[in-house]
């Protein structure tokens, strides 16, 4: 039933959907509504949880780890500095292949201090070995959130579900609630093959040698490029059971034979699609969704850039000292094609700033550069700084 | 608290002009919620730091995240906004690198007792020359009312809409039980014994750990408000051995009736010291030690 909700109170009903056992979380801008609305479910019995308001993010994944580990269930979320303070856990959960499942509210990091959206806490950890999926809407963080946990319990990998922190946390969309049958069809009780049991005991998070460490990282590797199956597979199943389709590994949006394609990550997908339907005069653009970024879709990417002759990328993050992360990933991914279109890399949005949509149209401008943009912040204001930092 | 004749704004402003305090403001208006005790806390610092007579240069106040992070913002000194829970190790640190600096501390129940726990026992041991002024409010603020380590049990909050069931910490006791050198309680509803307090906690060489009782005039309408707080606090009883680490520990244990004074208080080396010691010990020169903290 579609209802006028909060990002957050949509993902906190949908979780509740998915049944988990154990959830511990603590609060951050701007993941507490989610927190919040989880803890008041379970207040109302909504749905039967051991719900626990933990004294770190630290401690927050290391309850779900813990509880992941013993057999249940589980969900936390976090954002920002949160996911710094947990990424020693991120990487213990994930090579441990623990299916977790978390919601990222995207925000960005210190120093300076903001509490507004960005990507770069998520891209932070983005090499913690989680399945990484971007959501460019409510709508879409609801039925990802859903399929993360399948695609979390099928592959052993945790999955983060990463949403724009107040871009979407804070909106209010008409959203469609699934039914619990419906979920439960989707999501059958779960079982983890190597649930802590005193008939079988094992420790879990022993030393490894160098006689199997590259192995073991090996196969982590291989296991998340074999997730891209799943991830594809999670998505039909459920577009089958809800009538809706958002994509697998990624989007493409516009003309097929357009010379020109702009790829981006998360809600500033929806600005670029107004934009395009708002200005037909700009000519034919093909737009990239990347829905999931670890693993990295070299072939689907490949397949959605072929026939370009340039592609923009506008990513809410950047590596200082190296530039657009989504950007030099791309060129890497399209190096290998005989016609590689020349990628164009820019950050924007970061802090909050406002992506307005005439950012559209200075992307497309960008486009006509005698040589392609390394890498820039976009819509940086130059002029508010002093000479040497510009 | 009622005066015993009127008090006329004119007069009350004109007193605070010639005191010298606002010399330690910034011009930053604060932004706390009308009635928050952090008011009463920042003219307690104002008001000890000028008493002491400290210059602006030699302060350095230390803030984590939550309500508290603002305080460096209105203060005329030094300030450093750190990470959430991390103010002591920062602090430790700006004392390790100029031990002539007055090094004032101060956060909330959530960033001293939740997220950053895990650095009081160790400030508290190694005796840093440092004051740490803890405002407990019970609750997490800043982010509009949810649960805290000193919340109490049946509180109810967005977090803990089904109350909250956690044994909330008695950080005097712990503090008193990881060695801090001088632990002392105080309440924001009586404005001046907590800037005496304050003005001893500085001055103590060692690290000061002052508790602060109030309310969150927002977000908890129900448990420790000033009403609630006005009829439970107390003073310590006449007598109190402030020397006697378990008679301080045993006061501590009263909860419901918590007592402001001064608890416990030792002398003796400081990390810098200590460091110094060895550097001694080893054929060196130590760093000079001086400043009012």
């Amino acid at each position: 039933m579609r209802q006028a909700l909060e990002g957050s109170q949509a993902i906190a009903q949908t979780v509740a959907l998915c049944r988990p056992q154990v959830i511990a979380a603590y609060p951050i801008t701007p993941q507490t509504h989610i927190v919040e609305n989880i803890a008041k479910l379970v207040a109302d019995d909504k749905f039967e949880c051991d719900f626990v308001s933990v004294e770190s993010e630290f401690s927050a994944a290391s309850v779900v780890l813990g509880a992941a580990a013993a057999g249940s269930r589980t969900y936390t979320a976090s954002a920002s500095q949160g996911i710094l303070l947990m990424s020693e856990v991120l990487y213990n959960i994930a090579g441990l292949r623990i299916p977790v499942v978390m919601t990222c509210a995207n925000r960005a990091l210190s120093a300076p201090l903001s509490i507004w959206n960005d990507q770069q806490d998520s891209m932070a950890v983005r090499d913690a070995g989680w399945i990484q999926l971007y959501c460019a809407d409510n709508q879409e963080a609801v039925d990802t959130t859903i399929q993360a946990y399948r695609i979390a319990e099928r592959t052993e990998l945790p999955v983060m579900v990463c949403m724009d922190g107040f871009t979407l946390t804070h909106t209010l969309e008409p959203i469609d609630i699934p039914e619990q049958a419906q979920v439960d069809e989707f999501l059958p009780p779960y079982t983890f093959s190597r649930a802590l049991d005193s008939r079988n005991p094992i420790t879990v998070g022993t030393l490894v040698s160098p006689d199997y460490y590259p192995e073991a990282r090996h196969a982590h590797h291989q296991a998340l490029l074999n997730a891209q199956d799943e991830i594809i597979r999670a998505h039909e199943d459920w577009s089958a059971i809800s009538g809706r389709s958002c994509c697998g590994l990624l989007r493409t949006e516009g003309d097929a034979d357009a010379k020109i394609g702009i790829l981006t990550l998360g809600s500033v997908f929806g600005t670029l699609y107004e934009a395009r339907a708002a200005h037909p005069e700009l000519g034919p653009v093909r737009l990239i969704k990347l829905r999931a970024f670890r693993p990295f879709p070299v072939a689907a990417i490949q397949e959605a850039c072929a026939g370009l002759t340039d592609l923009v990328v506008l990513e809410r993050a950047l590596s200082p000292g190296g530039g657009g992360i989504v950007g030099n990933e791309m060129r890497a991914a399209l190096a290998e094609l005989p016609d590689a279109p020349r990628v164009h890399s820019y950050a924007v949005g970061l802090g909050g700033r406002d992506v307005p949509l005439d950012i559209y149209a200075r992307a497309l401008a960008a486009v006509d550069a005698p040589t392609p943009e390394r890498f820039a912040v976009l819509d940086a204001e130059l002029e508010k700084l002093p000479a040497a930092d510009r | 608290m009622s005066p015993e004749h009127p008090v006329y704004l004119e007069d009350k402003l004109e007193e605070i002009r010639d005191s010298g305090r606002l010399h330690y403001r910034s011009k930053s208006l604060p932004t706390w919620c009308p009635g928050c005790g952090y008011y009463s806390m920042t003219e307690g610092v104002t008001w000890a730091l000028n008493e002491i007579g400290v210059r602006n240069e030699d302060v350095v106040v230390v803030s984590g995240i939550g309500c508290a992070s603002r305080f460096p913002f209105f203060m005329e000194t030094y300030g450093f906004h750190t990470l959430h829970g991390r103010t002591l190790p920062v602090a430790t640190g700006v004392k390790l690198a100029n031990d002539k600096l007055t090094v004032v501390v101060v956060g909330g129940d959530g960033d001293g007792f939740a997220i950053g726990g895990g650095h009081i026992p160790h400030v508290a041991r190694r005796n840093v020359d440092i004051t740490y002024l803890l405002f407990d409010n019970g609750i997490y603020g800043l982010t509009k009312g949810q649960v805290s380590p000193t919340s109490a049990i049946g509180f109810t909050t967005s977090t803990s809409p089904f109350e909250n069931h956690d044994q909330p910490l008695n950080p005097l006791m712990m503090l008193l039980s990881y060695g801090a050198s001088w632990v002392g309680q105080a309440y924001a509803g009586q404005p001046e014994h907590l800037a005496k307090m304050i003005r001893a906690a500085i001055e103590h060489r060692g690290f000061s750990y002052l508790h602060i009782l109030s309310p969150c005039v927002t977000f908890d309408k129900t448990d420790r408000t000033y009403r609630n707080l006005d009829f439970s606090v107390r003073n310590l009883p006449e007598g109190h051995d402030h020397t006697d680490r378990l008679a301080a520990i045993h006061e501590a244990t009263k909860v419901d009736q918590p007592a402001v004074g001064l608890y416990y208080v030792e002398k003796r080396p400081t990390l810098s010291d200590t460091l110094d010691e060895i550097v001694v010990r080893a054929g060196g020169k130590p760093a000079q030690q001086a400043g009012a903290g």
